[in-house]
């Protein structure tokens, strides 16, 4: 059978198509009786971790990520895959049937303020968004894209089958693959974003629910809704991508990794007080590793230690790792050792700020607004801004802006330092009504602290009346554009690719020491178009009904109205008095 | 005095009669077969959009809880929101979804999964699910996929009127359609009974039109009467449920899987004095007696569970071949990442090669135009002098 989701069992347990035993001996891959040749007994194992970065404004930064490695390769001739341990079942067949090469696709609630927060480790834009790259072998990409919308709106319970040919761009040199492949055609990736899309428990929960240990052991037993949702910013993403399985990087292994990022306010969830523990930000301590990972750990950032933060329990373990172009020490705690845990068998940790400090500026960030005034015309400015002392890069930006903004690219001007930067690369793709979006890619140098303004005019376009949302005074998002830059590194980057590399800094590879791949968002536009009121149909009726009524009845009157005399009737009286008159002949009363 | 002889004689045949009728339905195949389904499923559909029908939402997502609850499974339950009330920016505590004031029951809750929600919430939609008509790539989770064993739950909730109920407060479904669609489905032996439930100011006038058989419905008011919400919290701002459904909550919550409560209990929840509103039911197309319909019937799922007594040998697992990835004779090169922003490439990246088609008709269309004209204007002597 073809269907890629889920099938007739009513067990709950095996819904998701996990399998429920943690036993580690292998298991006869010759179920299925059509299976061709029996399925290799592929390896895979499980690493979850948890990265917690106070930062300078008083709030804290918690990163999790489970990553599930998978020594097998879905597309090779002649394998059929049938046996799933601890990589989803749902995910492992909706990427054969696709012939996916890479996904990801990230739910956010919140905007990331770089400004104030510093990098993220996986940085991803508000509402949801969703990249493939498809393997070559496919012809029908657009059908493979439509098709594999469905099936994960239905897996991740989020609208994503609103994602078609309206909000689908192919950037041609953004989105380069995270993976391993050499190729790098164009026409095999699509990338969308819904900035509209809300991000709740319904996500959450079938997200969970792919994690091998789900929610019950491990790291993610801290994945409580109502603390994760009570934050200023959260963002749920899967990773999909081939990888190398070891450093002569010979073969190649499935790399799944879903990744949560929160950041915990301080004055809604900390409640002002710069103070905070595993109990305070999730209402759960930490009390096992799930036995399924090979490895389980909690990474603090402690860089700023002891001046600025105390850390308790105390560990004895360090490690120092080269994230987003800084060297960082962390306290490692593991919980595959029994004693993390101490005498109360579950860790919560503290962490208590005494002062104040400097945070080190981000090299990039960027800001989008919207300028003008009015229904009709308005015009869409990006800032970027290079805040490196002396040194100048080159940053790719790209805008996928929807079909009813109209954009003059005639009008489009790139400007640092109030001078013309004429971009070294354009690539524009104009919008067709109804069927495709604009998409503009520009490879802009930056010139060394400085700031770069991308300006470009727009019409708003009037849609049809059925085109117009339930709610259409809210106004029609605009998605995120997209920054990527190689940003010049301060400490030597690590190109080595190891095994035992901390999860978080091991997610985009690393080709050159001196600088680092960043990505950043920039802020979703909300804009209004002219919006009928849809209100008051029943006014218009009457209003329409009345003018038609009082214009044409007057000219009917005019043309058919006659004016004849009346003779005013008389009394009783006079009438029987009249009557006798008529009878004698005589000229009657008036 | 011979009249209460013959009572006394009519109370002891009857009580004779049940003895014996009770002595039948202990028995397990019996009772198994007697209700006639063999799964469950709910359709649950909020239609309101906007924070302050914060009580639609909450009101759909009780009777998903109480639906989970008493054994439906989420493959079998297709719940409709057409807003996000718990993660929405004016809910001062987010992720959670309360049914009564002071924040005592969180209907939302840790393990929700909403099929249809925002936009997706439509008349043609619902009705497509009712009717098993959707798109090839619907993934299952949001599909009905009943079949004629199956008892039905359907419950909306919304704002409503006299024949019609409104969606997201820009269309409305009449219930005529609803008949029909109901009719659509009993042609096409999508259910085995269904119990229809609705929430809505005039909600009885929904189910005045239908015409199947083996529906039974509920409504919250009678036509010409509103339903009114419970209470409201100043906490959160607006009112948290509305009367009925509250009333039908607190008696679910009461109900377990085993539990042999009727539909006549279900028909006495809130009465006039509680509701304001007089509740509606309508049992002339059901075949049962409602007296004889377990209210799990609907609201609870039912597992087929055959017990065996056989033993079955297990064959001992056969060690497949370890297969190697790839020969050893052919030469293994290195994978590579990709360069994630090769700047030198990217400059000199030549235009996609566009593929050729032909002039489309506007073109055309525009070209015939011109030669028409100048051949018209001077006239097709004049060719040889153009070329």
């Amino acid at each position: 059978d073809s269907d890629p989701v889920g099938f007739d069992s009513l067990d709950l347990n095996e819904r998701r198509g996990r399998s429920t035993d943690a036993e580690l001996d292998r298991r006869d891959g010759t179920r299925t009786s059509e299976a061709l040749t029996p399925a290799a007994a592929a390896r895979d194992e499980f690493q979850e971790e948890l990265v917690i970065r106070p930062l300078h404004s008083g709030d804290i930064y918690a990163s999790f990520q489970f990553r599930t490695l998978w020594d097998t390769d879905f597309l090779q001739e002649g394998q059929k895959v049938s046996h799933y341990r601890l990589f989803p079942k749902s995910l492992g067949q909706v990427l054969s049937k696709f012939s996916v090469r890479e996904l990801h696709i990230s739910f956010t609630q919140g905007f990331w303020r770089t400004m104030q927060w510093g990098q993220p480790f996986i940085p991803s834009p508000p509402g949801a968004e969703l990249w493939v790259w498809f393997h070559d072998t496919v012809s029908d990409v657009d059908g493979n894209w439509k098709e594999l919308t469905n099936v994960l709106s239905g897996i991740f319970c989020a609208s994503l089958n609103f994602i078609d040919l309206t909000n689908t761009v192919q950037p041609s040199a953004s989105f380069k693959p995270l993976g391993l492949g050499n190729a790098t055609d164009h026409r095999f990736l699509r990338y969308a974003t819904l900035p509209r899309e809300i991000v709740c428990t319904e996500n959450l929960t079938p997200w969970k629910k792919l994690l091998p240990c789900g929610s019950k052991a491990g790291l993610a037993v801290l994945l409580k809704s109502e603390k994760l949702f009570h934050s200023s910013f959260h963002s749920q993403a899967v990773h999909i991508r081939p990888v190398c399985q070891d450093e002569q990087c010979t073969s190649k292994a499935w790399e799944l990794r879903q990744t949560l990022n929160v950041v915990f306010d301080l004055y809604t969830a900390g409640q002002g007080k710069k103070e905070w523990s595993l109990f305070k930000m999730f209402s759960r301590t930490l009390t096992e590793a799930c036995p399924l990972a090979t490895s389980s750990k909690v990474y603090v950032d402690i860089t700023d230690n002891p001046e600025l933060f105390e850390l308790s329990p105390a560990t004895p373990l360090l490690s120092q790792a080269v994230v987003l172009g800084d060297r960082r020490t962390y306290s490692v705690y593991d919980l595959s050792r029994a004693e993390t845990f101490g005498q109360l068998r579950s860790l919560n940790l503290l962490l208590r700020w005494k002062g104040d400090g400097e945070m080190l500026r981000p090299l990039l960030h960027a800001e989008r607004y919207v300028a003008g005034f009015g229904l009709q015309t308005g015009e869409i400015h990006t800032v970027i801004y290079n805040n490196h002392p002396y040194r100048a890069f080159p940053v790719l930006l790209m805008d996928s802006v929807p079909w009813y903004l109209q954009l003059y690219i005639h009008t489009l001007t790139v400007t640092s330092k109030s001078r013309d930067n004429k971009p070294s690369y354009i690539h524009y793709q104009p919008a067709k009504d109804r069927h495709r979006p604009h998409l503009l890619e520009m490879l802009i140098q930056l010139p060394p602290h400085s700031m770069t303004e991308v300006t470009v005019q727009f019409e708003r376009a009037l849609l049809k009346w059925t085109e117009y949302t339930p709610d259409p005074n809210h106004g029609f998002y605009v998605g995120s554009s997209v920054v990527s830059a190689l940003v010049p590194s301060m400490v030597a980057m690590n190109t080595n690719f190891t095994q035992d590399q901390p999860l978080f800094s091991s997610f985009v590879p690393v080709k050159e020491e001196s600088s680092y791949f960043v990505r950043v968002y920039t802020e979703p536009l909300l804009v209004n178009l002219p919006t009928p009121d849809f209100s008051m149909p029943y006014n218009v009726i009457c209003l329409t009904c009345t003018v038609v009524a009082v214009g044409y009845g007057s000219f009917y009157n005019l043309l058919t109205r006659t004016f004849q005399v009346d003779e005013p009737s008389l009394p009783l009286a006079k009438r029987l008095a009249n009557l006798i008159r008529r009878i004698r002949g005589v000229p009657l009363l008036t | 005095m011979s009249h209460d002889l013959l009572q006394m004689h009519l109370k002891a045949v009857i009580s004779c009669l049940v003895i014996v009728l009770y002595k039948v339905h202990t028995t397990k195949a019996g009772q198994f077969f007697s209700s006639g389904h063999t799964n469950n499923w709910a359709v649950l559909v909020c239609t309101s959009r906007f924070w302050f029908n914060y009580r639609h939402v909450a009101n759909t997502l009780s009777v998903y809880r109480s639906v989970k609850r008493l054994g439906i499974p989420d493959s079998h339950i297709v719940l409709m929101l057409a807003d996000d009330m718990a993660c929405n920016y004016r809910n001062p505590k987010p992720a959670t979804v309360f049914s009564h004031k002071n924040m005592e029951l969180n209907v939302y809750g840790d393990d929700v999964e909403v099929d249809y929600r925002g936009y997706e919430v439509t008349v043609e939609n619902f009705l497509r699910v009712l009717t098993g008509r959707l798109p090839p790539s619907t993934p299952r989770s949001k599909r009905l996929l009943s079949d004629d064993r199956s008892n039905i739950l359907i419950y909306l909730t919304g704002h409503g009127g006299n024949g019609f109920l409104k969606f997201q407060d820009s269309e409305e479904i009449s219930n005529m359609e609803l008949a029909d669609a109901f009719e659509q489905m009993w042609q096409k032996r999508r259910y085995n009974e269904l119990l229809f439930i609705i929430d809505t100011c005039q909600g009885a006038s929904m189910y005045e039109r239908f015409y199947s058989p083996n529906l039974m419905a509920l409504a919250s008011s009678q036509v010409g009467e509103d339903s009114l919400s419970h209470q409201p919290d100043l906490g959160i701002g607006v009112h948290l449920m509305d009367k009925y459904t509250f009333y039908l909550l607190e008696f679910l919550e009461e109900v377990h899987p085993a539990s042999q409560a009727n539909m006549n209990d279900l028909f006495k929840v809130c009465p006039q004095s509680q509701c304001v509103s007089t509740p509606g039911h309508r049992t002339d197309l059901f075949q049962r007696d409602p007296g004889s319909v377990l209210i799990t019937d609907f609201f609870g799922s039912v597992r087929k569970v055959e017990i065996t007594k056989d033993t079955i040998n297990l064959t001992s697992p056969v060690e497949p071949p370890i297969k190697r990835s790839g020969s050893s004779d052919i030469q293994i090169e290195s994978l590579t990442y990709v360069d994630q922003l090769p700047v030198a490439e990217i400059i000199h990246q030549k235009p996609k090669q566009k593929d050729w088609h032909p002039p489309d008709g506007f073109i055309l269309g525009l070209w015939t135009l011109i030669l028409l004209v100048f051949f018209q204007t001077y006239g097709i002597k004049h060719l040889k002098h153009i070329f």
